[in-house]
Order: C-alpha cells, then structure tokens, then sequence
C-alpha cells in the first residue's frame, strides 16, 4: 500500500497533549483512507514519547523528523525530501498560513499540483485521492484532483473528525539527512501573547459572533456568557468591531479573520458576502436574528427568527441548567465505577 | 529602489460568480475590479515611495483583455506605471502555472521587492506569494500587518491573535500584506485621468520567454472533475417565544454533541 505523508507542523500555538497540534489527527484520519499514513514532524524540538503514541494512536506507521544537522531543515525541505524517498500517493498539510506557504513551496520544487483549502479528502476510483473544495464564497462544491506529481492537498483542520486507528501501532521514528534549501528566509523572532481565559479563534471549536443586531455592549456581555458556557471564542461582525464590541482581531469577515469551527453561532448578524467569506467553512452553523430574509439563514443548519436580544438570555438560562445536569450525571457515574 | 505589486482583477461580487462549460471561473458573465487585498499591496509602496525618493513602482496583472482595468486603478492610486501579462494561451491556468509567468515578468522587470495580497478573493489561495518566492529564490514574508524598510532590509510584523512574529530580510523579496496594514487611498479625481496617459506594457508570453506548454488550462496540474451547488439547508423556526427558541437550540446542540 502506498505511502501517505501527513505534515504534522508543531509551533507554539497550536499543541495539544504536549506537542501534536489537533490537526495532526484529522490529518492522520483521512490519510488511513487511502494509505499507510505516515508523520512528517516539523518544527522545533525532540519528539517527546507521548507525541509518538499519539501519532502512533492515530495509525502513523512511520514518524520522519530531520536528523540534527549544523543548518535547520524547515518542513518544506522534510517534505522534498520523503516525496523523493517514500514516493507518496499524496501529502497532506494542514491548511494554517504557515502550511500554505509550505505546499506553495513545494508544489514548486516538485512541480506537482496543489489543491488548498480541501474540507474532505475521499479516495476516487483509482484509489488515489480526490479532494473537495468549498468555493466562491462556499457557494460550490469543487472537487478535483491532482494530475501532476505527488498531489499536494492542504486540508482544513475540521475536515475529518479525528477518529483513533483501531488498531493502534507503534511507529518507528526515522532520521531523514535532509538537505536545506538554499533559497534565503526572514529571520523571525516570535513573542507568544498573553494567553486569554477564552479559547483562540483560531482554535476554537466552537465560534459565538454578534452583528449589530445584538444592539449594546451590556447584551453583548450576555453573548459572551453564553460562550463561555459553551467553551467558545467569541467574535464579531465587522459592525460590532466598529462599535468596540469585539476587539479588532476578533472581526470575522473578508477583510478580519477566517474561522472554520466545528459550531458557528451567528446572532444579530446578517451574513453578508463579506462576513460569510469568513466563517463558510464552518461546520454547523446556528444563526438567530429578526431578519427572515438576511442572508446568513441560507447557510443556517438552525436559523431562529426572533429577536437576539431576548432569546440570549434565555438561551443563557437553559444551557447552564443542562450543563449543571450534566455535571451531576457525571458524577454519579463515577460513584457507582 | 524598485517595487512590483501584483493587482489582480477579480470579479466584484464573488458569490454571484458560476463556472463556465470547461469548468473555469466564468469571468466574462459579472463586473470586475481591482481586489480590495492588492489595493493595501499598492497602499504599501506608495508609502514606502513617500519615504525615500529613488523608488519606482510597476503594477503587474496577469489577465484576460478586461483587466487592463485593474492596473489602471493601481495607476490611478499612484503606480509609476504598469504591465500587462495577456496571453490566450493563459486561459485556466493553475497556481504553479500563475506564478511562473508572474516570475517571469518579475525577472524581466527587474526588482527589490515585490508587494502583493495575501489571497485572491475568486480562487482564495494565498499560494501565489509563496510560489513566487520560491521561483525567484527570495525570501517570502507572508501576510503581513505591518512593513518598513531601509537601506537593504525589509522588516515586518504580523499578529495571529496568539503570537506577533517580527520578520526580517535582505532584499529582493517577496511580501504580502494583509487588510491591517493600512487603509488604501482613494484616487484623488484628476489621478483618474492622468492614469490614462501612464505607460502599460503589455507581454505575451513570447516576451517572457515562457513556453506556453507550461501553462493554461491543458498544463493544469489539477483537474476539475465536477461542480456542485449545495442545496441550501432551510431549517428556520419561529423564535417569538424565547424561551421554546433556547429549549430547540440547545436541543440542537446536545444532538449534535456539542454539550
Ligand atoms: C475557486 C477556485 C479554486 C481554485 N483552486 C485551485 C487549486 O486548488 N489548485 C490550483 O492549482 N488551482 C486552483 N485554482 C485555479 C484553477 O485550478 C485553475 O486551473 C482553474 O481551472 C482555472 O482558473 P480560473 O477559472 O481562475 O481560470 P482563468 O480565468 O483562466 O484564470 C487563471 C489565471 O490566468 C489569468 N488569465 C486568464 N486568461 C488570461 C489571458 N488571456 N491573458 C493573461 N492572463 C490570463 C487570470 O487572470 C488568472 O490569474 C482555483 C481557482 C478558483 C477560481
Ligand atoms: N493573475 C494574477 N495577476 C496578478 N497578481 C496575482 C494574480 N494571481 C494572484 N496574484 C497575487 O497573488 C496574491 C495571492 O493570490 P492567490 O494565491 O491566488 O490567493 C493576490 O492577492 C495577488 O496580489
């Protein structure tokens, strides 16, 4: 069976169980479906055990690290190198800004296609594989395949629910010699900022955003009761940024931030094109608002038409509850194990 | 000092755009303009032009007939002049194929630096910046907020809501900068007109040197094999009694596990 390499790019934001950011395992998931799948690790550091068996649980055969040599290998040059060495059915790269800048690279230097931004990685007839694309602001449904080269697909994060091989294995972790490129890079100094009480955006499963609709800072601070019930990042519309609701970086739109959680909560937004350019690639999305006719009840799994401001609060009162029964159950359970 | 910014034109509303019969982005069907991300790229090196006197800035499009209007708006923005890639053999080209052209007139043009958007808003890549880099073998600083220069260097910032990375290069390189960077100029009425009389080049890829069996749609590395519009998902109740509205969302919630 032939090889498919998963890049499993470490960097300080996006670590989880120590060093293997979430998207690892989706990644790993889909690569199952048409291959043996293997890691590729980039990134500064040692693998400590812990991230072996966990690429090893989530089915990694083989987990490739560049050997330590005087000039650090970058992932674009680990990559080059196992698509020579191993001759894999695909590559998969997470779909980050730095994963994009890496398959740019080396869909150069190998001349082979890329297809960015998949959000499913399926095996067509000839087994190897097709990916789908969400396209023209989530309009259409694009898939395409790879007819030069190794394909190179980057993938959404949220593209395969993480599932855990069902026969762990241990990998055996290999030492490429990997030669670095000679193109120049910046240098880059990087500050982490302080750590907020809430989830990242980026990260974030699950995304509460308010538009205007919401209509003051104090129903705002209810929307964001509400997420933190939820364990969610909060956000905004580009309206609800100008009016101080939501910091800047929290604006979701063509021209803020793009998120792709497993949950969107739209509420007093209206979803023009600009706003879903930011969220369409959200997996469920609950919109509520008193416009029947905005726009984001199209891509609404739930839309409720009402107003945002009294369903807040009661949504507020109901989610605690249930969050408190849920608890109680939890520790019965344990009582009685 | 010279600076090539890349101005796509791309159509104006992108979810009104379909695909034509050869499975392209029908370009011919809606209006189009110059991206709002490239108009931050020409912002950029104009302030970089106010800062020192030996600049020059050239735009550069690749594009059918009609996107000689993008450069035009760069030109009325304030670029010294522009060039046109317009080829027919350029039809459906992929990333790779775009980016060997653009590199090619980047090359002939001759450059410090080159400024551009972070992602095209039709095909949404950001993969061209990157490319580009790699073609010229020059640093990529990507999706940038903020950007300085000085003698021989080029410095910049960019915040990802969790880390701020300061990046630091020699020129040449290749810099793309996001809608934070700074709000673009409007073209003051008479830049309009003068923009008519500024000099636009227009190449073909003979003049580049690039073999047009590298590129458009027949050397496409990837292949369209079907476009589908998803049906959209009504799934809209009334929420005039609060709280039934909270009891059905959180019902939601917990059916699809998100409790
Ligand atoms: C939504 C979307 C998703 C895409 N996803 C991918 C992907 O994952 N991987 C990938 O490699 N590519 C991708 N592309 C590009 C795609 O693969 C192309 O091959 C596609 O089939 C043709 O792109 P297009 O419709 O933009 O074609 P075109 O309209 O032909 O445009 C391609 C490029 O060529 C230029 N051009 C067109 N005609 C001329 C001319 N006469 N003279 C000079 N320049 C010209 C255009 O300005 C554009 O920059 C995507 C494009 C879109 C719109
Ligand atoms: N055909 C083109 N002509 C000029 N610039 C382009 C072209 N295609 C892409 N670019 C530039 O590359 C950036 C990223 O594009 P993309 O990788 O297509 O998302 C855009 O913001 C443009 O500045």
């Amino acid at each position: 069976m032939a090889k498919v390499v998963a890049l499993v790019d470490r960097d300080a934001r996006d670590t989880h169980d120590g060093t293997v950011p979430r998207s690892a395992y989706a990644l790993l998931t889909l690569a199952r479906r048409f291959g043996e799948p293997v890691a590729a690790v980039g990134g500064a550091g040692p693998l400590d055990q812990a991230a072996i068996d966990t690429l090893g649980r989530y089915g990694a055969t083989e987990i490739w690290c560049p050997a330590e040599m005087s000039e650090p290998a970058g992932s674009t040059d680990l990559l080059q190198h196992l698509a020579a060495r191993l001759a894999p059915a695909a590559i998969l790269i997470p779909a980050t800004p730095g994963g994009q800048e890496t398959a740019a690279r080396l869909a150069v230097r190998l001349d082979s296609g890329i297809i960015t931004d998949a959000i499913d990685v399926l095996p067509g007839p000839d087994g190897g594989p097709v990916a789908i694309q969400r396209c023209l602001a989530g309009s259409y449904l694009v898939e395409s395949t790879v007819i030069r080269g190794v394909p190179i697909i980057t993938v959404r994060p949220e593209a395969a629910a993480p599932e855990p091989h069902p026969h762990p294995v241990t990998p055996a972790v290999c030492f490429a010699e990997v030669e670095p490129s000679p193109t120049p890079s910046p240098e880059i100094v990087a500050t982490p900022k302080p750590a907020a009480g809430r989830p990242a955006l980026d990260d974030a499963d699950i995304v509460v955003a308010g538009g205007r609709g919401i209509g003051s800072r104090a129903a705002f601070a209810v929307l964001a009761e509400v997420a933190d019930v939820l364990g969610a990042a909060v956000a905004g519309s580009h309206t609800a940024a100008e009016l101080g609701w939501v910091p800047r970086e929290a604006h979701i739109g063509l021209t803020g931030k793009t998120v792709q959680p497993g949950l969107y909560i739209a509420c007093g937004v209206s979803g023009s094109v600009r706003h879903r350019a930011g969220m369409q690639g959200a997996k469920t999305v609950v919109a509520i608002g008193d416009d029947a006719a905005a726009p984001i009840f199209t891509m609404a799994d739930l839309g409720v038409v009402g107003d945002a401001q009294a369903i807040l609060p009661a949504l507020l009162a109901e989610l605690r509850a249930r969050k408190a029964q849920l608890s109680a159950r939890k520790a019965e359970d344990r009582k009685f194990r | 000092m010279k600076i090539v910014v890349l101005t796509k034109h791309v159509p104006q509303a992108v979810g009104e755009v379909s695909y034509a019969d050869d499975l392209t982005v029908d370009r011919s069907a809606v209006r189009c303009r110059l991206q709002d991300g490239d108009e931050y790229a020409v912002e950029q090196a104009l302030r970089i032009a106010a800062r020192r006197l030996d600049v020059q800035v050239t735009a550069l499009t690749m594009g059918p007939a009609g996107a000689l209007a993008a450069l035009r708006s760069a030109l009325a923005l304030g670029a010294d002049e522009g060039v046109h890639v317009l080829d027919a053999a350029l039809h459906g080209c992929d990333a790779p194929a775009t980016s060997l052209v653009l590199a090619a007139a980047c090359r002939r043009l001759g450059f410090d630096l080159v400024l551009c958007g972070t992602a095209s808003a039709d095909g949404a890549m950001a993969v061209i910046p990157a490319m580009l880099a790699e073609r010229l073998g020059v640093p990529a600083l990507c999706q940038c907020d903020r950007l300085r220069t000085d003698e021989d260097r080029i410095h910049a910032r960019r915040d990802d809501g969790c880390v701020v990375e300061d990046l630091t290069a020699t020129m040449p390189a290749v810099l793309s900068v996001t809608d934070r960077s700074g709000e673009p100029r409007y073209p003051r009425f008479e830049a309009i007109a003068e923009a008519r009389h500024k000099l636009v080049r227009t190449w073909t890829l003979a003049d580049l040197g690039v073999d047009a069996g590298r590129v458009g749609l027949a050397a496409a590395a990837t292949a369209v094999h079907r476009v589908t519009r998803p049906d959209p998902r009504p799934a809209t109740i009334p929420g005039t009694d609060p709280a039934a509205a909270a009891i059905r969302i959180a019902d939601f919630l917990s059916e699809r596990q998100f409790l």
